[in-house]
């Protein structure tokens, strides 16, 4: 139920932490912290490794990129250059070196070094994201809860029937829906992209820190950060209804999971409403694992933010992976795959300390 | 009596049965959509009136974007298809990639769940760690990755199918290695094993007949979702451009990718038909995972009012599979 996946998995073989004497638990917060650090590092590592042995099954990357439309001697020149001539195991080790240093190299299509296309694209997915976060929060976790209290009935058929409709809807696909509506259509919204020619202009002239919204208000022009929000709604509703339907159900059980408890049964008799009862009662406790799962949450969410920004020509890090993905640009394509691999694990690093905080037991 | 008892141990039959209300229209719901996709699937060749690359018939070219018709239903698409055509013929292509996906990702995660449960050490310890790192990834990214790996990007229809089917296969495997795994130390541990290692039996024999038989409870219900699943990485990847060249055959993520620059323009037939297609199959095979899990909780499982009793319910349910996976997105 947890992303603190190994919590999980260790619980099966190991006696439950509840149980063990107060001395064997470990130095409490701060040795839980430090044991969750250590424990990125393995994670980003097997990603990496597995990411970088995956892509150059295919071949060394300049051929993938340039083969067919450089003559042979040249392409073999570049390969020498970059040292794609060498042994895996060399390029292996180096590649790990540059990660350390925080360097991807250069994209081999137009020579940018991944980390300024990281740095450049990064803040708009992060925009994204967050609206996204945002939307799923608002409309996932109330409607969970009115799915809860009418178990059974019409409202949580009703929501959950949706719940599921919006799960089996590709996100691109919903996207391309809400555009034809409600762009095309109906005219309500920007067809694609940011922000408008004339805003992104000014926006970029200030070097602001590329998340639009933030530059537009501090530019304190109510043109821009209308413009800047317009063309954000469809993109944020379409990733953030994804999320949000997963929410609702996360919710649902969770809260009928915690209806059960003793505790409850023990409030009802004391004369407390059924609605406080499920706002206040039920609703904390199953608010852990919801704050848990939403480590996980954020990975499935740069996934579908890869779809959402090639729906709606997002310029974020996840349509310049689809861009490079069709120019065959691997080296482009690892190094976004391999941040995300560490946005990931420090996403998973920060909800389990969270978790923690939260609740004790979690720490053992 | 006999008949009946034997129909009620059949997997879905026994589900039916059990299902009131409103979790059984969703799980005849499902059942009907699954059917509907199963028949396009197989009896594509008589259904579609063209074929996924056909291109003209006897009265010249179809021609591009051409509103749907008489001739062509739901249209053409940018490339000159006929949009109808290609959307049952996808359901075929969707249907390969699941079965080929499912297959090998459950014969591999269960028989790696199976060993590292089972003989543990350091093995265990490895495998559960990089399990783990690969769980957390965005399965999309990942399924990218493998697809650039087996084909470089881009491939014909048995070289497209395992493509993606395997892509789809890496990000599955942990799925099913962490349930069987936990299933495999809790049954370990039973009594049961404990006498066949006393009678002698062999590792392999206790493994695979012993601790394997009573290990596999959860999986019909991570199988289905993942089926759904698979539909939907297949098209995301289609969508992206890593999947079956159009030559080759039909899919819906391919046909959709083709079609963001028509919905900018008002063409509304060329995304919408297999953008329908993929959410009703994957709602059909959803509505199936979600109620059979559902029913096999009985938390979860709608109550039947005044009929039964509540030990019956218990005694005739199964621990859930979506907590061991912790809520599968």
């Amino acid at each position: 139920m947890s992303t603190t996946t190994d919590v999980a998995a260790d619980a099966v073989s190991e006696p439950p932490p509840a149980l063990a004497p107060k001395a064997a638990r470990g130095g409490g917060f701060g040795r839980y912290v430090l044991v969750r650090l250590l424990l990125m590092i393995p994670t980003v590592l097997i990603l990496v490794t597995l990411v970088f042995f995956l892509i150059r099954l295919t071949g060394d990357p300049i051929t993938a990129a340039l083969g067919g439309r450089l003559p042979a001697d040249q392409l073999a020149e570049r390969i020498h250059e970059a040292g794609y001539d060498r042994p895996l195991i060399v390029q292996y080790l180096e590649y790990l070196g540059q990660i350390l240093t925080l360097d991807f190299g250069n994209t081999i299509t137009d020579n940018q070094p991944v980390t300024s296309v990281l740095a450049e694209y990064g803040a708009a997915t992060l925009e994204l994201v967050t609206y996204s976060l945002v939307v799923a929060f608002l409309i996932g976790i109330p409607f969970g809860l009115i799915a809860a209290a009418n178990r059974d009935r019409w409202p949580d058929a009703a929501l959950r029937v949706s719940a599921i409709f919006f799960y089996a809807t590709p996100v691109f696909f919903a996207g391309l829906v809400a555009k034809l509506v409600f762009s095309v259509w109906l005219g309500w919204f920007p067809v694609s992209g940011r922000a408008g020619v004339r805003t992104e202009l000014a926006l970029g002239r200030d070097g602001g820190t590329g998340i639009y919204l933030i530059d537009a208000i501090r530019s304190g022009n109510g043109e821009y950060v209308w413009d800047v929000l317009s063309h954000a709604v469809l993109p944020a509703m379409t990733l953030g209804l994804l999320t949000a339907g997963i929410f609702l159900r996360l919710v649902r059980t969770n809260v009928i999971g915690t209806h059960n408890m003793p505790y409850i049964d023990a409030a009802r008799s004391r004369g407390v409403s059924e609605s406080r009862l499920i706002r206040t009662h039920a609703y904390r406790p199953a608010l852990i694992p919801i704050i848990t799962v939403i480590g996980l949450q954020i990975a499935l969410m740069l996934g579908g933010a890869v779809l959402t920004e090639t729906t709606f020509e997002w310029q974020g890090l996840g349509f310049q992976l689809a861009k490079y993905l069709q120019a065959r640009d691997f080296v482009a394509v690892q190094g976004i795959v391999a941040l995300i691999a560490i946005i990931v694990a420090l996403a998973n690093f920060i909800v389990d300390i969270i978790a923690a905080l939260i609740d004790p037991r979690v720490r053992y | 009596m006999t008949t009946s008892r034997l129909l009620g141990r059949l997997p879905v039959v026994h589900q039916l049965r059990q299902a009131v209300g409103l979790q059984r229209g969703m799980l005849v719901a499902g059942l009907v959509l699954t059917g509907v996709f199963l028949v396009l699937a197989v009896l594509a060749p008589v259904l579609a009136p063209y074929g996924y690359s056909q291109l003209s018939d006897e009265s010249g070219n179809f021609g591009a974007q051409q509103a749907p018709s008489a001739e062509h239903w739901l249209g053409t698409t940018v490339g000159g298809y006929d949009v109808l055509s290609r959307v049952i013929w996808g359901a075929r292509t969707a249907l390969l990639v699941i079965i080929v996906a499912v297959l090998l990702s459950v014969f591999v995660g269960i028989l790696l769940g199976l060993v590292s449960g089972y003989l543990g050490g350091w093995v265990d310890r490895v495998l559960v760690v990089v399990a783990d790192a690969i769980y957390a990834f965005p399965t999309l990214l990942l399924a990218i990755v493998a697809a650039i790996a087996i084909s470089g990007g881009q491939s014909g229809l048995w070289s497209g199918v395992f493509a993606a089917a395997i892509s789809i296969t890496v990000v599955f495997i942990p799925q099913y290695f962490r349930v069987v795994r936990a299933e495999v130390v809790r049954v370990k541990a039973e009594a049961f094993i404990e006498s066949a290692k006393v009678i002698g039996a062999s590792t392999p024999r206790i493994m695979f007949r012993h601790v394997l038989r009573n290990s596999t409870r959860t999986l019909p219900v991570i199988v289905t979702l993942n089926a759904a699943e698979a539909v939907l990485t297949l098209a995301a990847l289609g969508f992206l451009g890593l999947g079956i060249e159009p030559t080759s055959a039909a899919e819906w993520g391919f046909d959709l990718n083709k079609s963001i620059s028509d919905v900018a323009a008002g063409i509304w037939w060329t995304a919408v038909p297999p953008g329908i297609a993929i959410v009703l199959a994957v709602l059909g095979i959803t509505l199936i995972g979600e109620s059979l899990n559902d029913l096999a909780d009985p938390r979860l499982r709608a109550r039947r009012r005044g009929k039964g009793t509540p030990a019956d319910a218990v005694a005739q349910s199964e621990p859930v599979a979506r907590e061991e996976l912790g809520e599968v997105q």
